[in-house]
Order: structure tokens, then C-alpha cells, then sequence
């Protein structure tokens, strides 16, 4: 392996492992939000309860979250220079705004948020966490229209005397067609990932709840089963917000990438009308040609372009013309205008699987948990246990799939992504790198999951009629210390 | 004034932001094992956790100084952002492998009641602010120093280019600069013991940074083309160092933290005049350096974001100095509630 691979694997690594805690930062904020704002509003002390408790696995998912974030702002200009000089003026300007309008807001009210119980009223205190999660919602915003430029580039042109691309309308960057289906599409998914971390935690708590035979315990089944509820109405909710949106995000791409499109169900040869949608394809080793498929006629055509007879380009006829339209660009010059199809073809289908399935767990959960029924088959821990985790591994797929699918370009069409290292940095350097993120992430990862089962476990803390600001002694103990 | 030109002074201004704010949080971050020494194990416990919950609603804000610092030099200068950040490789990894275990020592040392948990945290804490503080002053001198970039703007020396004895004089000088800082933020933060020893401690590290202080200054002026402007920040800077050190001497520690503060920024400032107009000069050429105009982005770029930064720095100041008065009383070891680790409910 040379720096060019060893810098690609690391930015892989990094940023799934990244993205494993930043929809659960998203989607558990605004829960957490939610049920703080019903106890300011309605004082049902539950309300409070379901915030505390959901609010510090929320923390703790949070840190993470925020330490690994830095590793992926220096990541650029550490093993991506040539990528930094060449789209520096259009790139870093949402990644600097990111940071001003985002990060301030999330850490400072994040601050306020867990130290700020008997500090400050309390309307402001859940307001806090409110700030929270629209500093969520910007960062995405503009990480996502960073993103959205390397899939479909605009608002640019290149400039040959300064041998760059350079921004000619930060408008149309941030309005990008494939940016505003992208956005909703990964904060539905966010949703569904916070929604699945409240239903499975409820349904954990309300199966071990419905066991206890003294009755204080039993008193919070009620609590529990109003979370375990909400959590999988937002689920279900969001997976079809996630479903729509993904959908006209098919469209746009078979349109600004249809080698991403081809390279996702396997279609190697260009169908005039009634593209079949391949349920399972295996393809020859050197991903030139199909051997067996199992297919569904015309579908394809009409999830890519909304009509069943709608014309669907094979890889090899893209490959064929962007060998000739990118050849003679150093820039765009490439050993292939493939993509890994096996790859983009299974987390493209596995990203779906997963989105369904906990959608499916949800509308299961809904049913189980009707009336006053608590699902007792022990199965149903394992559903607990493993619904949090699917949508967290769609958005893990989709998120493969979207860079796998771009490939061979870091910008689509506009710079091949082997020109885009750092020349400067050797390959021992990046192997150091590597090794020291990949064994650390690994035994933060083990720390991480041994914290939050226990605090998962622990449950709602019982209720605590919080202090006024000014009932408080100066001498009282802190509310909240680390 | 140009846009690269008020480009350059706001990325001088967010690194300030970084080190005053920041500065402090490493320095009571190193200072755990010497002002978190207790009378017995409980008191040092309590100590330390009195000085970790002085920074604890504040030092995550305080760290996106050096994110918004980054990501503004990566829009403004790509070229000062790739060739910098690709020079200083293994210094940042080190940098962002200290800032990552610091900054969940911070939140998961008290999560758990367990000695060890919280023993090994406490080492990630003072570790992880040694380091980065260390660091950044021994990144930044050897930008003032220049650094062998070749005609393509690339960094051409390794890992021992960076180890020369000026920069990491540079390195000893922040270092020494962060602990006295944080010294004076726990002396102005705190009550009770503590707050009598941490002032002894500014004292006596703040006499041997300003000597250092001065002599790195002196060097890098006389060597690096110091002009009249870099020659006044340095006296204020060594002036306000010398009168936060008198301030605390007589027990004005609101007086002490703010000459530290502005001693702090007035060195950013020196080291951004003797940079300015390169912002990584060569050593192989001078035709080679990266200057404000040959390493930054078209104007276009630069007016959005001079517009998006003058709307939302002062909303950012606004409310950051807000939680800072959210959270302005002082703490001491009565404040501090008993360890509590949550029982798990069941199985």
C-alpha cells in the first residue's frame, strides 16, 4: 500500500467511525429537547426524569462525537493538500462557517445544558438544549453542502493561471440540487437513529420494569412505555421521511452521477427503457460483466427516473465515455472510471435493508406496546438491543456507498481523487497515523460501550424537584459536578 | 486594507482567542497533580475534581477557538492551510491524540466511582494538556522562524527540521505562559486552600516564563525582522506579564488573570507582525515564501466571509462571555457533591 491508499483508508476509518456518533448527536438532541420542553411546560416529573437520563447518554455519545470531529477538520490538510490548494476557496468556506455558526453553539449551550440545573430558569435551561440541536442541524447544513460539492460540483470555474477551482456563486453551492435532497435525507436518518436509541432503551427498561414485583419500581413501567413509544413513532416517521427523500435523491443522481447509479445495482449495460432492478447480481472478478442476476423488470427505470420505460446508462457505456471525455486531463486521469461495483452494490442494498428493517422493529414495537400490553418473549431484548443499531448502520452504508460510488473522483468529474494526497507526506508518516487512530478509536470505541450500558442500565434517575437560582445557599452543594 | 490583509489579522485574532481561553483550561489540566495535591487522598480528590468543574461548562467552547482558527485558514488561505497541516504531521497527530483523550477525561473521569477510572483520566488530563500546549508554541515559532518550502509550497525538511532549540524555546514559553495563566484562573476561580497555592504556583512559574518569554522575543525580533509595531507588542507583552505577576502578588487576581490575557495575545500579535506579510516564509528562497497574497483565496470568497464573520463573531462573543457569567462564582471543596455512580437498575 503507497500514502495514496494508506491516506484513503484512514479517511474511511476516521470518518465512519466519525459518523457512527454524529446522528445519534442529532436525533438524541432534539428527544432529549422534547422531553425537557414537556417538563417545563406540563411539570409531569417523568418528563424530567426521561431528560436527565436520556440527556447523559447523550453526553457521552456527544464527547466522542466532538473529539473525533477535529481529527476530520486537520484531516484535510494533513493527508489531502493537493485536495486543500485545489478547492480551498470553495471548501473551507462552509467548514470555517460550520464552525463559527455550529461548533460555538453546540459546545457553549452544551456546557450550559449539563452544568446549568439551579443556574439558570428553567424555560432557558431546556432552551439550551434546543441550541443544541440547531447548532446540529447547522453543522449538518453546511458539512452537507460541502459534501454535496464533490458529488456535483457548481458555482465555480476554474481558473487555469492559479491552476484551481475557484467559488463564483456561494448561493448556488449552497442551494446545490443534489444538498437539498442530501440534507433532509441524513437528518431523517438522524431522527431514526435518536428515535431508535429512545425506543430500544424504553422497551429494555419497560421489559426489565413489567418483571419487578415491588410496586415503586413497577410505577415507571408508564414512563418507560411513553418513551419506547415516541422513540418508535419518530422511527417510523423519519424512515419515511428517509425513504421519500432518499428516492428523489436516486433521481438527482441517476442525473449528475449515473456511474454511481450503475455501480449500485450492478447494471452493466445500458438499458434504452424498462431497466430491470437486480435483487442480486454477481458480476465477472474484473467487474466488467454480469454473470447471474436475479431481477425485477422495470423497476430500476422507475426508481431512477420515475417512469418504468425511463433509459438507465450502463457502466461500461459511462465507462467508454468518460475514458474519452477525462483521459487527457492530468487532473482527471485515471486508471479506471469505475467504482468498486460489489461495494457500492451491497451497502447501497444493505443501507435500505437496515432502514426497513428498524422501521419494520418499530411499527412491531407500536404493536406489542398497544394499550397497556408489555411484550414479554424474550426475544424482544434482543429486538431492544439491536433496533439502535440498525439505522446507525444504514447511515454507515449510505455513507459508503455515496464516496465509494463517486470514485475515481474526490470532485465528480472535476479532480480524480489520486491527485489529491498530500506530496509532502510520506507513507510512513500516514501508516504512524493510521495505527495510532485505528488503536485508539478501538479502545475508546470498548470504553464508550461499557460506559453507556451502564448508564443505559442505571435507568431514570428518580426525581429531583430542581432548586430555583435564587432559593440557592452560596455555600450549597453544585447541582451538577464532574 | 486589502482582504487577504484583514484575513490574515482575524486568523491572528482567532488563534488569541484560542490561547487566552484555551490556555488557561491546559494550564489547570497540568496543574491537577501539583494543585490537586490534597492533605489525604479524599481532599486531593476533591481538589482536583474542584479544579476540573472550574473549567468544566467552558473549556469545550474554548476549544472551538482552534477549530474555527483552522477551518477560517483553510477558506481564507488554502495554501497556508495545506502546506502548514501537512508540514506539521506527526506534531498535530500528537496534538489531536492529546486533545481527543483530555477532552473525554474531562467528561468521563467522574462517570464512574472508581479510583483506578478515574486515576488513569486524571493522566489523559494532564498528559493531554501538556502536550498540546508544548506543541503549539514549538508549530507556531517555527512558522516565524521559516521552514524549507520548496517552489511548489511544499514542506520539504521531517520531523527534526521542527526540533530546533529556538522553537522549542517557543514551545517552553507557551507552555510556561499556559501554566501561570491557568494558575491565575484557579487563584481568581476558586476559594480556600487552593486558591492561596495556586497563586504561589503563578508566582513561581510566572518569574521563569517571563525571562524565558523575553529572551524568545528578544531572538525572534533581532533575527526575524522585528519593526517598530512587533517591538511595542513585545514590551506590552512582557509589561503585562510583569504587572499580572505584581497584581498577584498583592492579591488582585482579577487584575493578575487579565495581564496574563493580554500578555497571551500580545505575543500572538508579535509572532503575527514578524510573519506578516508571509505566513510561511522559506528558508530555501525567498521567492518561494507564501505570503497573504500568493496563499489566499479569491476575494469573492474572502467578502462572504468577512460578511458571515463580522455578523456572527460578536453573537459568539455575546454568548460565550454569557456562560462565563452563567458560571462566575467561585467554587471550593464544599461545593463539591460526594461521587455518585449511577446503580444499575437490572439485568
Amino acid at each position: 500500500m503507497d500514502a495514496l491508499d494508506l491516506a484513503r483508508w484512514q479517511f474511511a476509518i476516521t470518518t465512519v467511525y466519525h459518523f457512527l456518533f454524529v446522528p445519534i448527536t442529532i436525533g438524541l438532541s432534539a428527544l432529549v429537547a422534547v422531553f425537557h420542553t414537556a417538563w417545563v411546560r406540563k411539570r409531569n416529573p417523568e418528563m424530567l426524569r426521561l431528560a436527565k437520563f436520556y440527556g447523559k447518554l447523550f453526553t457521552i455519545n456527544f464527547a466522542l462525537g466532538l473529539v473525533t470531529g477535529i481529527v476530520q477538520e486537520f484531516q484535510f490538510g494533513m493527508n489531502w493538500s493537493d485536495y486543500s490548494r485545489f478547492v480551498g476557496d470553495i471548501f473551507g468556506a462552509p467548514l470555517a462557517i460550520e464552525a463559527l455558526l455550529a461548533f460555538f453553539l453546540e459546545s457553549t449551550f452544551l456546557g450550559l445544558w449539563i452544568f446549568g440545573w439551579g443556574r439558570i430558569p428553567e424555560k432557558l435551561h431546556a432552551g439550551c438544549m434546543w441550541a443544541v440541536h440547531i447548532g446540529t442541524l447547522l453543522s449538518a447544513y453546511f458539512i452537507l453542502a460541502a459534501n454535496s460539492f464533490m458529488q456535483n460540483p457548481v458555482g465555480y470555474r476554474y481558473n487555469p493561471q492559479s491552476g484551481r477551482a475557484e467559488l463564483t456563486d456561494f448561493a448556488a453551492v449552497l442551494t446545490n440540487k443534489v444538498q437539498l435532497v442530501t440534507f433532509p435525507h441524513v437528518v431523517f436518518a438522524a431522527y431514526m437513529v435518536g428515535g431508535a436509541m429512545v425506543m430500544g432503551v424504553g422497551l429494555w427498561h419497560m421489559r426489565r420494569v413489567n418483571k419487578a414485583t415491588e410496586p415503586a419500581a413497577r410505577s415507571d413501567l408508564g414512563m418507560y412505555r411513553k418513551a419506547t413509544r415516541l422513540g418508535a413513532v419518530v422511527t417510523l416517521v423519519a424512515g419515511l421521511a428517509v425513504a421519500v427523500t432518499g428516492d428523489l435523491q436516486g433521481k438527482i443522481m441517476t442525473e449528475v452521477q449515473p456511474m454511481k447509479m450503475a455501480a449500485a445495482e450492478a447494471l452493466y449495460e445500458s438499458s434504452d427503457s424498462n431497466a430491470p432492478f437486480s435483487l442480486f447480481t454477481v458480476g465477472s472478478l474484473d467487474g466488467s460483466q454480469e454473470k447471474f442476476s436475479v431481477t425485477v423488470p422495470g423497476l430500476l427505470s422507475f426508481l431512477a427516473t420515475g417512469s418504468f420505460d425511463g433509459k438507465v446508462q450502463g457502466i461500461n457505456n459511462l465507462k467508454a465515455e468518460y475514458a474519452q471525455k477525462y483521459a487527457d486531463n492530468p487532473l482527471t486521469q485515471s486508471t479506471t472510471y469505475v467504482p468498486n461495483i460489489p461495494l457500492s452494490y451491497w451497502s447501497f442494498r444493505l443501507m435500505m435493508g437496515v432502514g426497513f428493517a428498524a422501521m419494520a422493529a418499530a411499527a412491531a414495537v407500536l404493536w406489542a406496546t398497544r394499550r397497556d400490553q408489555v411484550p414479554t418473549a424474550r426475544w424482544w431484548t434482543w429486538l431492544a438491543v439491536a433496533t439502535p443499531l440498525l439505522p446507525v448502520f444504514g447511515n454507515s452504508f449510505g455513507w459508503i456507498f455515496t464516496e465509494i460510488g463517486r470514485q475515481p473522483w474526490i470532485v465528480f468529474g472535476l479532480m480524480a481523487t489520486h491527485t489529491g494526497v498530500s506530496p509532502s507526506v510520506s507513507a510512513g508518516e500516514v501508516i504512524t497515523s493510521m495505527v495510532v487512530y485505528t488503536l485508539l478509536y478501538g479502545a475508546l470505541a470498548v470504553v464508550e460501550v461499557k460506559l453507556f450500558l451502564h448508564y443505559m442500565r442505571a435507568g431514570a434517575p428518580p426525581h429531583e424537584e430542581p432548586v430555583t437560582p435564587s432559593e440557592k445557599d452560596e455555600d450549597a452543594e453544585l447541582a451538577f459536578a464532574y | 486594507m486589502d482582504f487577504p490583509t484583514i484575513w490574515f489579522i482575524i486568523i491572528g485574532v482567532l488563534w488569541t482567542g484560542y490561547f487566552v481561553l484555551e490556555g488557561f483550561d491546559f494550564g489547570v489540566g497540568m496543574l491537577l497533580p501539583v494543585l490537586g495535591r490534597g492533605t489525604d487522598a479524599a481532599d486531593g480528590e476533591k481538589r482536583r475534581r474542584v479544579l476540573i468543574n472550574t473549567i468544566g461548562p467552558v473549556w469545550d467552547g474554548n476549544e472551538v477557538w482552534v477549530l474555527t482558527a483552522g477551518g477560517a485558514t483553510f477558506a481564507a488561505f488554502p495554501h497556508w492551510y495545506a502546506t502548514m497541516f501537512s508540514a506539521f504531521y506527526l506534531p498535530l497527530l500528537l496534538i489531536l491524540v492529546a486533545l481527543i483523550v483530555r477532552n473525554l477525561g474531562f467528561d468521563y473521569r467522574g462517570k464512574r466511582d472508581d479510583d483506578r477510572w478515574r486515576a488513569n483520566w486524571d493522566k489523559a488530563i494532564i498528559v493531554g494538556s501538556f502536550v498540546p500546549a508544548l506543541l503549539w508554541g514549538v508549530a507556531l515559532t517555527n512558522l516565524v522562524r521559516g521552514l524549507p518550502i520548496d517552489a511548489n509550497k511544499e514542506f520539504t525538511g521531517n520531523l527534526f527540521t521542527l526540533l530546533n532549540p529556538v522553537s522549542l524555546l517557543g514551545g517552553i514559553v507557551t507552555l510556561g505562559l499556559f501554566l501561570t495563566h491557568g494558575a491565575l484562573f484557579t487563584a481568581l476561580k476558586t476559594s480556600g486552600q487552593i486558591r492561596e497555592d495556586a497563586r504561589g504556583v503563578a508566582t513561581k512559574v510566572g518569574v521563569v516564563t517571563a525571562v524565558l518569554a523575553v529572551a524568545l522575543l528578544l531572538v525572534l525580533g533581532t533575527q526575524h525582522g522585528g519593526n517598530a509595531w512587533s517591538w511595542l507588542t513585545t514590551v506590552v507583552a512582557a509589561g503585562s506579564l510583569l504587572a499580572a505577576l505584581g497584581a498577584n502578588l498583592r492579591g488582585r487576581e482579577g487584575w493578575a488573570f487579565i495581564g496574563t490575557f493580554v500578555t497571551i495575545a500580545m505575543a500572538v500579535a508579535t509572532y503575527f507582525l514578524l510573519l506578516f506579510p508571509n505566513v510561511m516564509p522559506s528558508t530555501l528562497n525567498d521567492a518561494w515564501s507564501l505570503t497573504v497574497d500568493n496563499a489566499s483565496s479569491t476575494t469573492y470568497t474572502l467578502k462572504i466571509m468577512t460578511v458571515v464573520a463580522l455578523v456572527f463573531t460578536p453573537l459568539v462573543l455575546l454568548y460565550q462571555s454569557w456562560t462565563y457569567w452563567v458560571f462566575r462564582k467561585r467554587i471550593g471543596t464544599q461545593h463539591i457533591p460526594a461521587a455518585a455512580e449511577p446503580v444499575a437498575a437490572g439485568r
